[in-house]
Parts: structure tokens; C-alpha cells; sequence
């Protein structure tokens, strides 16, 4: 089943377009990375699939419920001197239909689970402005997994982490979509990372260049 | 001691502590978001808007905050649709709608009979003056935004801290902005009789960012800035009648000594 259909997709950002008659199908449990270089056009694409950005033609058909998308920025998209705890910031992740400040069980119970999951227990009740850059985004992480998606997709989430947190986080993702079937798509440039993972890319300058099995891509970005 | 008592026994000391205390309420919670939104200087921006709309209203004799309400509801929203369509940043917004706002406001009035004592009372504040039906108003208005503040609570924090994940959540953002521009707008229209429209800013913002500097957390900032902003206006309207000295002046100044005790204890406590 088809998670998602792109088809013949044009956005225009600042201007100019950066995406143009884009086009292809992501089924479910499939793990996608977008790549290219600086200016082709994979945030752009994120930013329309996920809805901040307008397109200017085309249809995007998400064949899942909005609930079960969800979405990771880039770490350096969130005000840093914000005051607010890291249980906070991932508690809005369940709070779809909710308005009230007061929790069910059933979202601690979640909270616990991906708390858990991300080795993050220590650090929920700190200020984010007091944590490191990796800790940081799996706060961020651990707020897009809260809500169970089917679909998480993800805006270069590692640029500007240390060689050993991308890994952890790379390590986290891969076993997300390989033991519970999650759906990713991700923008990203570190290709030597999802090369030891081997997943489908397609490489974008600003239309699509090569949709492929990774081992298949020869080309230079 | 016996003096404050005193006080406490005349009706225009009650309708000022009434009234005080609800918008002090009101503005410590707007100005939490306004202030980790980007947005302090909102307040001074519609002040600005508020002091045009009541010279206009004197000029025409009409009730003045029944003009300045739509006005400065208005003037706010402009502020949100340029700021978001045409890509400006905030501040560039407020400072051309103030500018604007403030000119027109001294054209009318210089027009006319010039500074008498309404528009300077309007300007500086004047809270002794205040009637029963302002502080309705401003009970009505402080009852309604902690209500709306917290069956939103969870969404106002999340377009606060991210906008954009807000939106991708489904979450409706504009109507959430404009709700906060249309309390912001009220704010400001009913707390300018209290601390005048050239200091309305202050009470907006003082509160946040000295909680900001205690407490880390936005649930914590939003109930320690509504005690400090009551707190500040107890201790100002207090040294005022002592002192025989501008209400609204006096609650700038207990804000600055308060702010400045908190970044030194900051500084020590770490």
C-alpha cells in the first residue's frame, strides 16, 4: 500500500522554484532518504509534503491519517534560550484534539515508553537551553515519536551533530523502521550513513535526478 | 500601617485595586507569550494606535475606549497579516504602525485643543480615576482570558515554541495568532487607564522576562509572572500613595528594581 503519492509537484520558494514536476509513491514501511546538494530542493519538498510550505501545482495523497505523520526539524530550528523543560516540549507531541493542560495515563504511559526508548530519562526535567545539541534533538525525536506515527518524516535532523550522536540517531531510526515497520522520509547529506543502513534515495536538483535501491546510485552529489 | 488601611476605605482606592489586579493578570499573561514569541514590543506599538484612537475619540466626543477597542483590535491584526504576507519581522511592523499611529495622533490633537488634561491623563495612566465600569471591564476581560488561557494552554504553548510544528499538527495557527492579537488589543485598550499609553508595554513585559530569569519552565513563567505583575502593582500603587507620585511611573520603577534583584540573583545562585 502506498503510504504516500507526490505527483508532478512544483513548489516556489523566495521566488524561485525549487522543486519542479516532482513525482513518485513511498509504500508503507519503506525507508526514503532525499538527497542532493545545498539548494536542490529537499527541505523545500519536506516542507510541502508536511504542509508549512505552499505548493504551486501538483497533489500530494497521504493515504494516513494527519495523526500519524510526524515530523523532525533540523536541530538548529528551535529557539535554544526557550524557557521550557524537555518533558514539556515532548508532551505537546500527544496533544492533537487536546487543549487542557492535564495529561490522560495513557500519555504518561507513552511518555515513559519513548522516554525509554531514547535513553532520555536523566535530561526530561532540564531546561533545553541546558542540554548539548544531540540531547536536544532526541527531546525533539522523542516529541515526533510520542504519538505513534506511521509516517515520520524528517528534516536534515543530524546537521550540525557530532559524528557519534548522527550515529546514534541513525542507529535509533533504523531499528524504528526495521522492528516496528515505521515509515521514514528523511532529507539528508550524510550519505556514508545510509549507505551501512541501505535504503531507496532519491536525489533531487530541483527535479528528480535518480529513484533508486542506494547500492544503485553511482552519481556525485 | 494604619495609613494603607485608611486607604483600603475609599471607593476609588477599591475600584483601583480591583481593576489594577485583573489587568495585571491579564497583561502577565499575554506578555508571556508576546515576550518568547518575539513580540515585546507589540504593547508600546498599540499604545501608540490607543493614543490616536482617544484623541480621535475626544476630537469626535465619543466614548473613548468604545473607539479605541476596534482601533487597536484592528491596528493588531495589520500587525499580524503585514508581518506574516509581506515577510517583515514584527518589530519592523510595530515600529511602522506606531510611528504612523503617534503622528496622527498629535496632528489630531494639536488640531484641537491640544494636551489638555484627558489626553495626559490617557498618556501617564490614571488609575485613581477609574469607574465602576472600568473595573467591570476589566474583571470581565481578566475572568475570559484565563479561561480561553487555559483550555488553549497546550496549543499556545506550542505555537509559541514552534509555529511550524504547531501547523503540521493540524493545529489551526492563524486563528490561534489572532486570538492572541484580540486579547493583546484589549490589554492594552483597558490598561492604559491604568498605566498610561507610553508605559502599557511595561506591564506587558516586565513580568515575563523577570520570570523568565527565575524559573525554566513555560508553565512555571506563566504563574510566576502573574505574581510578580500583581506583587509589582500592590507594591507601586502602595509607594504612589505614599509618595504622592504616578501610579503607573511608580509600578515602571518597582519592575526595574525587581528585574534588576532577579539578574543579581541569577548571577549569585547561578
Amino acid at each position: 500500500m502506498n503510504i504516500i503519492e507526490v505527483e508532478d509537484l512544483t513548489t516556489t520558494y523566495n521566488g524561485h522554484t525549487a522543486i519542479k514536476n516532482i513525482s513518485f509513491k513511498i509504500e508503507k514501511g519503506e525507508y526514503v532518504c532525499l538527497i542532493g546538494e545545498n539548494g536542490s530542493g529537499k527541505s523545500t519538498l519536506i516542507k510541502t509534503i508536511v504542509g508549512i510550505n505552499k505548493k504551486d501545482s501538483g497533489k500530494i495523497i497521504k493515504n494516513i491519517p494527519p495523526e500519524k505523520i510526524s515530523y523532525l526539524a533540523q536541530n538548529n530550528m528551535i529557539d535554544l534560550n526557550f524557557p521550557a523543560t524537555g518533558k514539556e516540549i515532548i508532551m505537546t507531541g500527544v496533544q492533537k484534539h487536546k487543549c487542557l493542560p492535564f495529561y490522560k495515563k495513557e500519555d504518561y504511559k507513552k511518555f515513559a515508553d519513548v522516554c525509554k526508548l531514547l535513553n532520555i530519562e536523566d535530561i526530561i526535567n532540564k531546561q533545553i537551553s541546558d542540554l548539548s545539541g544531540g540531547q536536544r534533538q532526541r527531546i525533539m525525536l522523542a516529541r515526533a515519536l510520542i504519538r505513534k506515527p506511521d509516517l515520520l518524516i524528517l528534516d536534515e535532523p543530524c546537521s550540525g551533530l557530532d559524528v557519534n550522536i548522527t550515529k546514534e540517531l541513525y542507529n535509533i531510526l533504523n531499528k524504528l523502521n526495521k522492528e516496528d515497520g515505521l515509515t521514514i522520509i528523511m532529507a539528508t547529506h550524510d550519505l556514508e550513513e545510509i549507505k551501512t543502513i541501505g535504503v531507496r534515495v532519491i536525489c533531487l536538483a530541483t527535479t528528480v535526478k535518480f529513484d533508486g535501491d542506494i547500492k544503485d546510485w553511482k552519481g556525485e552529489m | 500601617m494604619n495609613f494603607l488601611i485608611d486607604l483600603l476605605q475609599y471607593p476609588f482606592i477599591q475600584r483601583a485595586l480591583i481593576s489594577g489586579i485583573a489587568i495585571s493578570l491579564c497583561a502577565a499573561l499575554i506578555g508571556v507569550i508576546l515576550v518568547l514569541k518575539k513580540y515585546s514590543m507589540i504593547g508600546h506599538g498599540l499604545g501608540e494606535v490607543a493614543f490616536a484612537a482617544l484623541a480621535l475619540a475626544l476630537v469626535l466626543n465619543l466614548p473613548e475606549i468604545y473607539i479605541a477597542i476596534p482601533i487597536v483590535i484592528i491596528a493588531s491584526f495589520i500587525i499580524l497579516i503585514i508581518s506574516q504576507k509581506q515577510g517583515e519581522s514584527g518589530d519592523i511592523t510595530i515600529a511602522l504602525v506606531s510611528a504612523g499611529a503617534l503622528a496622527f495622533g498629535v496632528i489630531i490633537t494639536s488640531l484641537t485643543n491640544g494636551f489638555n488634561i484627558d489626553v495626559y491623563n490617557y498618556m501617564f495612566g490614571s488609575i485613581l480615576t477609574m469607574s465602576t465600569s472600568d473595573v467591570i471591564i476589566s474583571v470581565c476581560l481578566s475572568i475570559l482570558l484565563v479561561i480561553v488561557y487555559m483550555f488553549f494552554y497546550n496549543r499556545l504553548f506550542m505555537i509559541t515554541f514552534d509555529e511550524k510544528y504547531a501547523k503540521v499538527c493540524g493545529i489551526n495557527v492563524t486563528f490561534y495568532q489572532f486570538l492572541i492579537a484580540l486579547f493583546t488589543a484589549l490589554v492594552v485598550v483597558i490598561g492604559m487607564r491604568m498605566m498610561g499609553t507610553l508605559l502599557i508595554s511595561s506591564l506587558i513585559v516586565f513580568p515575563a522576562i523577570i520570570a523568565k530569569k527565575l524559573t525554566h519552565s513555560f508553565k512555571g513563567i506563566a504563574v510566576m509572572s502573574v505574581c510578580i505583575s500583581i506583587l509589582c502593582f500592590l507594591f507601586g500603587l502602595v509607594i504612589s500613595s505614599l509618595l504622592n507620585l504616578p501610579t503607573g511611573a511608580s509600578i515602571v520603577m518597582v519592575y526595574i528594581g525587581v528585574l534588576l534583584f532577579s539578574s543579581i540573583w541569577k548571577k549569585v545562585i547561578g
